[in-house]
């Protein structure tokens, strides 16, 4: 019986991939919920998919292990970018589709030389079942610096994402505040990217604080939800996918844009009810 | 018009900003004085908000912005700030508690707003009279409510000069006069300096101490009475002879009840 349930539980394999998923699915939602309420969704993309830039380069470098590469690449994108915003004036929209296209291109360029790109196709679409022992550690520093990030910052955040002068009245240094989150976040996408992959690392940071955003009326509850429901289906993806014979993190994906529908409806039917 | 203590003022020399190749601030010298409101008035697209922003370290300028706080030099003087609006969506999970609370304690109110700090919260909107708002989302507020929250937030603790950008956007008339008294009030009660910047110039009027008018550079400065005898800015707001002559009865009258 208990075969039935915790079959996959037997595996190292699936033991490692839970621990990087309990550690994983709380810190994407933290910094979800600032990505959203700083309207930063397109932002968090541009990061993911630099991630092929990020690779490339390490590939020419002759770097064995291309993370490093990948952390430092997808960091100074984030500052460039940044910083890129307020020199041009162009809209956001467009400063980012700018790099999105060059980083997408130019990563794609590099690694598909001599017709080669097969073998990174695992950073498309994520293998989070051969994360080593290792790994696992890397993604619980991560876990821990973002906890630590959020109990110094999460106050001047939260001022900066209401209105970014008020904040300064209020003391918050903006400078150093928006460029330590783009580099926080940059560092959590390249952590990650090897588990869930380039094309839906995006979808796991905003759906479940887009979906907490529906039902929660204050800060903490935003919070607590964004984080509830990421562990929610990150653990029942995950397990699913062990059982379905699929890809872990479209799998996450899916069972969070569910969540998402489920609670839109939900509310939509209740306002409906109130009014 | 209200004695100032002579010991708190900022002072603008020579201020220019310029972004990109347009200059939106040319050889701007003003300078305030505390317990008095200061009235910045001038067009869309005047540079009032850019000099708001620049007087709070927000924008790059060229020339001399000080301080000076109880006679002596101070390059931090507590600023409270009103902005116009906030880069918010309706429906953004952030309660006035939240946003009070945040701005007090390093405590993060991600986690939890502490009992303690829940009364602060409750003691600073109580001066106000918005108790009623403290767990209502910022998003559901109404334009006057949102402003009455926001002075509380920049009136505690009280600042040393109080930044009012466009009060007069996002309610109604009835509820501007109020609010103009309610910083009337805080100006009598605390003597600070306080800078509103609007393009209402008929419901400034009868609470300003001193006015400016400004497009891009200075075109005017006196008291209310006096700007609005300018010939400047019939030019710059377009308003008919009619017009100004209505808004200077109220102060004619009560000149003669006085």
């Amino acid at each position: 019986m208990s075969d039935l349930y915790f079959g996959w539980m037997q595996y190292d394999f699936m033991k490692n991939a839970l621990l990087a998923i309990i550690f994983v699915s709380p810190l994407f939602a933290l910094l979800g919920t600032m990505v959203v309420s700083n309207r930063m969704a397109f932002f968090s993309d541009v990061l993911g998919h630099s991630a092929l830039t990020g690779i490339a380069l390490g590939v020419i470098l002759g770097i064995a292990d291309p993370l490093w590469a990948l952390i430092i690449f997808t960091v100074m994108l984030a500052l460039a970018v940044n910083y890129f915003k307020g020199v041009t004036g162009a809209s956001s929209d467009t400063t980012l589709g700018v790099f999105f296209a060059m980083v997408v291109a130019l990563g794609v360029v590099i690694l598909s030389k001599n017709g080669g790109f097969n073998k990174y196709t695992t950073y498309l679409i994520g293998d989070i079942l051969t994360i080593s022992g290792g790994q696992v550690k890397l993604v619980a520093a991560a876990f821990l610096l973002v906890t630590g990030y959020w109990l110094l910052f999460g106050n001047s955040l939260l001022l900066l994402s209401v209105n970014p002068s008020l904040a300064r009245s209020r003391g918050v240094k903006i400078s150093l505040v928006e460029m330590s989150f783009v580099a926080v976040l940059a560092i959590i996408v390249a952590i990650s990217i090897r588990l869930v992959g380039i094309l839906i690392i995006n979808s796991l940071l905003i759906l479940p604080a887009a979906t907490s955003r529906l039902i929660a009326r204050n800060t903490a509850k935003y919070t607590l939800y964004s984080i509830l429901i990421s562990l929610f289906c990150g653990v029942s993806g995950l397990i699913a996918s062990y059982y379905w014979n699929t890809a872990s993190g479209a799998t996450i994906v899916l069972l969070c844009a569910f969540a998402y529908v489920i609670t839109a409806l939900i509310t939509r039917c209740l306002r409906r009810k109130v009014a | 018009m209200a004695q100032s203590c002579g010991h708190c003022c900022v002072k603008i020399n020579d201020l220019n900003v310029q972004i990109g190749h347009n200059s939106i601030l040319k050889n701007v010298h003003l300078h305030t004085d505390c317990k008095e409101i200061l009235a910045i008035v001038g067009p869309n697209g005047a540079g009032k908000t850019t000099l708001l922003k620049t007087i709070l370290g927000d924008i790059a300028y060229s020339g001399q912005i000080t301080f000076q706080v109880r006679g002596a030099l101070n390059k931090n003087p507590r600023i409270g700030y009103v902005p116009q609006k906030l880069n918010f969506d309706h429906d953004a999970p952030v309660s006035v508690q939240d946003l009070i609370a945040a701005s007090l304690v390093s405590f993060p109110v991600w986690c939890k707003i502490k009992g303690e700090t829940q009364n602060r919260v409750k003691t600073v909107l109580e001066k106000f009279s918005v108790t009623h708002l403290q767990k209502q989302t910022v998003g559901s507020l109404s334009g006057g409510e949102l402003q009455r929250v926001l002075l509380a937030m920049a009136m505690t603790p009280t600042p040393d000069l109080l930044l009012l950008d466009e009060p007069g956007s996002a309610i109604d008339v009835k509820g501007l006069s109020l609010f103009y008294e309610t910083i009337t009030g805080l100006k009598e009660q605390y003597d600070i300096s306080i800078v509103v910047v609007t393009h209402d110039l008929a419901g400034i009027t009868p609470y300003a101490d001193r006015m400016i008018l400004i497009n891009r550079s200075i075109l005017a400065e006196g008291t209310p009475r006096e700007i609005l005898s300018d010939k400047n800015l019939i030019e710059t707001f377009q308003l008919s002879l009619l017009n100004i002559s209505r808004l200077l009865i109220p102060a004619e009258l009560n000149h003669k009840n006085q």
